[in-house]
């Protein structure tokens, strides 16, 4: 056995670091519920393992999602990644191919050329020496390029990055000190012995030149010691920090492909979840809050941090709108807004609603039987251009239609859920239900997405609910309505609710091609934008709200469209009074569209009244 | 004789605003310095959800906290829907239902 007391800090901190992550892994697992383990014992033996073994091979290492967003970045995570694993695992190999010995000591592949220098009795030894030497050359350019990347983030494509706690910046520093440590001793250890690969043998040259082999022998014996002290701080670290994303990341990624679902509270998936946030930071530039407002402290990165160490998250939790563009980029596809609203129900477990006010619901004055009740929404009534539209739509398709809240309703409970008030919003979903549910139809038609998601997902409604678009694109598919195309270039913004929350994108789109062009810009579909109104914050201060909003619509003006269109109230409203007037829903661009078609068919008419007198 | 007849003699609406209560609208001020803003103007009033029916608004509110007057806040502030028409129609940006949601949880036994 080969042994010298400098493998003494790697090795236990090697022991410490397989400790402390296999009890945490046993008591998080330990916290999955007995239904979502059933799951994942009956998809293990499907081809879902070979998806999430591929997901991890992609992600874990190749880091592709982090490519898409900056190839830089991505190219510095990439090879970091792959290059240390494969130097892992290549180090093994080299070891238990030089030792003739398959199970060697853990620290044999680390120290190899310290105990056999010669490598006597390897076959393809040029082979190892060369790889070895090749993949600690690109982990020495990753290192660089990170180091750069804390400094010049803005050269990575990144405005601001994480600001590191201290075990973060412990960890960190020791990760970078690794490679070049390593470096160091082999280099010395070739101008001891006289040999090394293409990197190490001129670096031990150069030594050689300047120093004796005394020297030289006493610096070598101090550079392993210093690797093995940096790599035990790195590995005690590890489990405290930014780090552990690097083995739980695997895990999410096996739950999630096996069809494990978030859970309703902070353990189990989601506490995986939580560990798997590498704090990269690419949330903090992608949230507007950060980029148009200057809120640059309650983005995912510290909002998962403050729950991990159990820091005061509940600010954290509550300076958010919920609009989910952190979920789109988040390279470990973390599901923050649900987190969010586990915690903002942990905060308000004791607070109460009453609503007994609420007039009772009469069932003896049933209207007629009708084609859909139509729910404009609370928003839907400070834009009530929106359902004067669908009232036009309704009539020229010739629906019949019970607009259940022409005078006003009740809320949909969907704010008082997001604010974490989760029993009163239960309340006024009852009431509510009762209510739709008394009207004789079968199909619930919605103009505004808070509502629409809610009716889906909350509800036992026994209908069918589809939101405007869904029901003006049915109608057009069906020749109900004939709108007249015009040469109008149109920009959709996608509502968060709408988009992210329900993944309706297409509908919209598809109305929008059959009365104008739509230009399509960066910030579409699951990157589409926050518009600042959100209902989901109870905390960001108007004047905040009012920057993202401002720009929002200069983002998705910089084509210069006649026209931005939108499908929610809410984010007409809120970006209407800084868009010049061009800010539209879809249901007023059909109803105009359908408008002039119906004055040119009059105008043809009268022409053709005119020609034959 | 039927009980709506005769004269009922209502109770004393006055205020002594040396004798008022401030503590809650200054601890309420803290957590949320625009409710100093406002101007009664009844425009949350006009539009609020809950008061479509029953007597509910933030203005009430609002005045009943600067009065001091905590139980009639106390009682009212259940009321609420927290669909958030009133802040996106207030004309002197006050953030209503960051407020609302403060009051109720100090009702509630929560600290502020």
């Amino acid at each position: 056995m080969n042994f010298d007391p400098f493998v003494l800090p790697f090795f236990l901190g090697l022991l410490v670091m397989g400790v402390i992550l296999i009890w945490k892994y046993i008591v998080w697992m330990e916290t999955i519920p007995v239904a979502d383990r059933r799951v994942m014992f009956r998809n293990m033996f499907t081809v879902r393992t070979f998806k999430a073994i591929k997901e991890a091979v992609m992600e874990g290492l190749f880091h592709r999602r982090i490519f898409k967003i900056n190839p830089l970045l991505g190219y510095m995570h990439a090879s970091l990644a792959t290059a240390w694993f494969l130097l892992i695992v290549m180090g093994s190999i080299e070891s238990k191919f030089g030792q003739k010995d398959v199970f060697n000591m853990p620290w044999d592949p680390i120290f190899f050329n310290f105990f056999e220098p010669n490598k006597h009795g390897i076959e393809y030894e040029k082979f190892f020496v060369f790889t070895m030497d090749f993949l600690l050359m690109i982990l020495m350019i990753s290192v660089t390029f990170a180091v750069i990347k804390r400094f010049y983030s803005r050269l990575f494509g990144m405005k601001k990055t994480t600001k590191l706690m201290i075990a973060d910046q412990f960890a960190l520093y020791s990760l970078w000190a690794i490679f070049p440590a390593r470096l160091l001793a082999e280099s010395l250890n070739a101008a001891h012995y006289g040999n090394g690969g293409y990197m190490t043998q001129p670096i031990g040259n150069f030594f050689s030149s300047f120093m004796s082999m005394n020297q030289i022998i006493n610096a070598e014996y101090t550079m392993w010691w210093v690797y093995s002290i940096v790599l035990a701080a790195f590995f005690v670290a590890m489990p405290f920090s930014r780090y552990m994303h690097i083995l739980t990341e695997i895990f999410l990624i096996a739950f999630r492909n096996l069809g494990m679902k978030p859970a309703d509270n902070l353990q189990g998936y989601t506490r995986f979840e939580i560990n798997s946030c590498s704090r990269c930071g690419i949330c903090i530039d992608k949230c507007q809050l950060s980029s148009a407002a200057g809120i640059s402290n309650v983005q995912p990165a510290y909002f998962i941090q403050s729950i991990r160490y159990n820091l005061h998250f509940e600010d954290r939790a509550y300076n958010c709108l919920m609009c989910g563009r952190c979920n789109t980029y988040c390279p470990v596809k973390i599901d923050v807004t649900n987190m969010r609203n586990i915690t903002r129900k942990m905060a308000n477990e004791a607070v109460s609603f009453r609503y007994d006010y609420l007039p009772e619901i009469k069932k003896d004055e049933l209207a007629e039987v009708t084609n859909v009740v139509y729910f404009a929404g609370c928003m839907s009534h400070l834009t009530p251009s929106i359902p004067l539209a669908m009232k036009a739509i309704f009539n020229e398709a010739g629906i019949t239609y019970d607009f259940v809240d022409e005078d006003g309703s009740m809320c949909c409970g969907r704010p008082l859920k997001q604010s974490g008030l989760t029993d009163a919003a239960a309340e006024l979903r009852e009431k509510l239900s009762e209510l739709i549910r008394s009207r004789n139809s079968m199909i619930l038609v919605t103009s505004c997405p808070i509502c629409y998601k809610t009716f889906k997902e909350d509800y036992n409604l026994k209908m069918h609910v589809v939101h405007h678009t869904e029901l003006i694109k049915i109608l057009i598919e069906s020749k109900r309505l004939k709108p007249r195309k015009e040469d109008l270039s149109i920009v959709y913004h996608d509502p968060c609710e709408l988009g992210r929350g329900c993944g309706e994108y297409d509908n919209a789109r598809y109305v929008l091609k059959q009365v104008g062009n739509i230009v399509s810009i960066d910030q579409e579909k699951e990157k589409g934008l926050c518009c600042g109104g959100s209902i989901s914050n109870l905390k960001v201060p108007v004047g905040k709200r009012e920057l993202m909003a401002v720009d929002a619509v200069k983002q998705l003006s910089a084509g210069n469209p006649d026209v931005i269109v939108t499908a929610c109230p809410l984010c007409k409203k809120t970006m209407a009074k800084h868009a010049d007037g061009k800010m539209k829903d879809i249901a007023e661009v059909v109803a105009e569209a359908l408008a002039t078609e119906k004055q040119a068919e009059t105008q043809e008419e009268e022409v053709l009244f005119l020609s034959v007198k | 004789m039927s009980p709506e007849f005769g004269f009922k003699i209502s109770k004393s609406a006055q205020i002594d605003l040396d004798k008022a209560d401030e503590s809650l609208y200054r601890s309420i001020c803290k957590a949320e310095p625009s409710l100093a803003t406002c101007i009664f103007c009844g425009t949350c009033a006009a539009t609020c959800t809950a008061g479509q029916f029953t007597a509910f608004s933030f203005r009430r509110l609002s005045v009943e906290l600067r009065r001091g007057m905590i139980k009639e806040v106390k009682e009212e502030i259940s009321k609420c829907m927290l669909c958030g028409k009133c802040t996106l129609v207030c004309p002197r940006n006050v953030n209503t239902r960051h407020i609302l949601y403060h009051l109720k949880k100090h009702f509630d036994g929560n600290e502020l």
